[in-house]
């Protein structure tokens, strides 16, 4: 055991010591600004992360060391395992998990420091007790509802909107009652009350759950980016409860982090957080799609598919969230390899929701070894697609259909799509003329310069490769 | 440290946040996200400081609970982020000769 701890909770060397510890995490995230200086970014945070941790090891009042230890090894294998295993696809679920226990600890702590306010005896001071009430409540929404995401991302949970009858005003009187609970212990805290506590965490969490039951798997992008926000707002809570800086300052980035993600994903949606919130709209099942009128399409095989796209000088890739759940991502990659050896050139062009996490797909691809270089953003591409020969969307719908900019009716009017329209050609394969999570049809497929490719997308893109190779 | 001071710090933060992670590019989005993961288990030194003073069985669970949570958070996110930012930081291959070596098992 530590014979003896060296630091003062609170006393200049601890704060120093903490003070260059976020410090490391800014100089981090600035790094992670570049896929090249990223992975270094990634390591100065973790340094500063040991220094936080180190730091806080060495405080006077530490003990239990048992415990600590027992914590420490649990939650680290379970981490290591995990990371090391996670296949890429299923980053989304990870992050959301992430989200979760994060939000789980913080509402653990915050119950922690009402015991202890207890224990101490008298009243707990207002600027004490009052973060440790909003770390409660903000921890235990992010746990509870990072889990159904979660759930919903690995399809435990059904990816459709599930809503109560008159869930807006169940969510309203839990998230007003939680608010009642929270003065009323405010008020009478001499000593606070642990039982009016417990019951708030337990409010928080049904309201967790009801928030993100309702909403549908196409929005998955804003709820986990939300989530990711919450549960840094939470650790800045219980910064501000335990007076600890760093935490004060860690909890904040993350929450900015997750503010401006959430915001980026809703711009490129098209619809307003609250939108996306409070109607379930993000899986509305494809009832009414089709309307009934029969348009005519080019139906064409690998082999033709093969033939444009060889004798192209300018290829580009729309992949979608069809491609990640096909697999589709190195057969892609080796088509794209067999165009690049006849001198083709191939770009991907990624919309912001392409995936089910804020740049998921880039992930994807760059797992399947497509150099960073040639995923080029929406505003990227856009403005470059009049130039472009062939354009191949591979597994997203929504995102490419030309009603969006050209139909103010249209449900999706407005979000900004990849502009694949403006190509010379277009390929597009899909399974069938079925709709996106919009529930509409695409105008797209129904181009003149469009032509279908009906098959699964690993083995039509697997098809398509070998056929170049055979010209 | 008064509650003002405490303020100051986090408003100061908020724009720190949102000045350097506007920045980031969409493409490595998922790997922030992770990383801000590993970053929020900060909240194990929470964990830490409530066992420190945990004094029965259900404080001890507790605290044992937000230690490990932690833990997950800051070795999961740290590693997870280090295997993606590591997809990026491959060296782009000569493309120059057309041969791809090493590729799809070829």
């Amino acid at each position: 055991m530590i014979a003896e701890a060296v630091l003062k909770p609170g006393g200049d060397a601890a704060t120093a010591l903490y003070i260059v510890s976020f410090s490391l995490f800014i100089v981090g995230l600035k790094q992670g600004t570049h896929p090249t200086t990223a992975k270094r970014g990634n390591m100065i945070a973790a340094v500063g992360m040991a220094v936080a941790v180190v730091t806080t090891l060495l405080l006077d009042g530490m003990g239990n060391w048992g415990y600590i230890a027992i914590g420490l090894a649990i939650g680290s294998t379970v981490g290591a395992y995990a990371s090391i295993k996670v296949k890429m696809t299923e980053m989304p679920q990870m992050v959301a998990l992430y989200n979760g226990v994060g939000g789980g600890a913080v509402a653990l702590i915050a119950w922690s420091e009402i015991r202890h306010g207890i224990s101490l005896g008298g009243a707990m001071p207002l600027e004490e007790l009052i973060p440790t009430l909003l770390a409660g409540i903000i921890g235990s929404i992010s746990f509870w509802g990072s889990n159904i995401a979660f759930g919903k991302l690995q399809e435990v949970i059904p990816t459709r909107p599930m809503a109560v009858p008159g869930q807006q005003i169940i969510n309203a009187v839990l998230g007003i009652g939680v608010i009642v609970l929270a003065v009323i212990i405010a008020i009478n805290n001499d000593p606070p009350s642990q039982g009016l506590f417990i019951l708030i965490l337990v409010a928080a969490a049904i309201l967790g759950n009801l928030v993100v039951l309702p909403i549908g798997g196409a929005d998955m992008p804003v709820v986990i980016s939300m989530l990711n926000a919450f549960t840094g707002l939470s650790a800045a809570a219980a910064g501000f409860a335990l007076d600890n800086v760093a935490l004060i300052v860690a909890g904040t980035l993350v929450g900015s982090s997750g503010t401006i993600l959430t915001m980026e994903m809703a711009t490129a949606m098209n619809r307003s957080v609250a939108n996306i919130l409070f109607s379930g709209f993000g899986g509305a099942p494809a009832a009414a799609a089709g309307s009934g009128e029969q348009r005519p399409v080019t139906s064409i095989g690998a082999q033709d598919a093969a033939i444009k796209l060889a004798y192209a000088d300018n290829v580009v890739i729309v992949p979608g969230y069809g491609l990640a759940v096909a697999q589709a991502q190195h057969a892609v990659k080796e088509m794209a390899n067999q165009l690049e050896a006849r001198g083709v050139t191939v770009n991907y062009a990624i919309h912001p929701v392409a995936g089910r996490m804020p740049g998921h797909m880039n992930v994807l691809l760059a797992e399947a070894d497509v150099p960073y270089e040639n995923l080029k953003e929406m505003d990227e591409i856009n403005p470059e697609m009049p130039r472009v020969d062939v354009a191949v969307v591979i597994g997203a719908n929504d995102v490419t259909n030309p009603a969006a900019k050209n139909d103010p009716n249209s449900p999706i009017a407005g979000m900004p799509i990849i502009e694949v329209s403006e190509a010379n050609e277009v390929i597009v394969i899909k399974r069938s003329l079925s709709t996106g999570f919009a529930g509409i049809d695409n105008d797209l497929f129904y181009e003149p310069n469009t032509s279908m490719l009906f098959a699964d997308a690993k083995a039509a893109a697997a098809e398509i490769a070998a056929e170049i190779e055979n010209l | 440290m008064s509650l003002f001071t405490e303020f100051a710090i986090f408003v100061l933060a908020i724009f720190v946040g949102f000045e350097v992670i506007s920045k980031v590019p969409t493409t490595l989005h998922t790997p922030l996200m992770s990383q801000t993961n590993a970053i929020h288990g900060i909240v194990m030194l929470g964990g830490l400081i409530v066992l420190g003073y945990a004094n029965d069985p259900l404080e001890y669970l507790i605290g044992t609970i937000a230690v490990a949570f932690g833990a997950i958070n800051i070795v999961g996110g740290f590693m997870v982020t280090d295997r993606m930012l590591g997809m990026f930081s491959k060296k782009p291959k000569p493309k120059a000769d057309g041969d791809d070596k090493g590729g799809a098992g070829k």
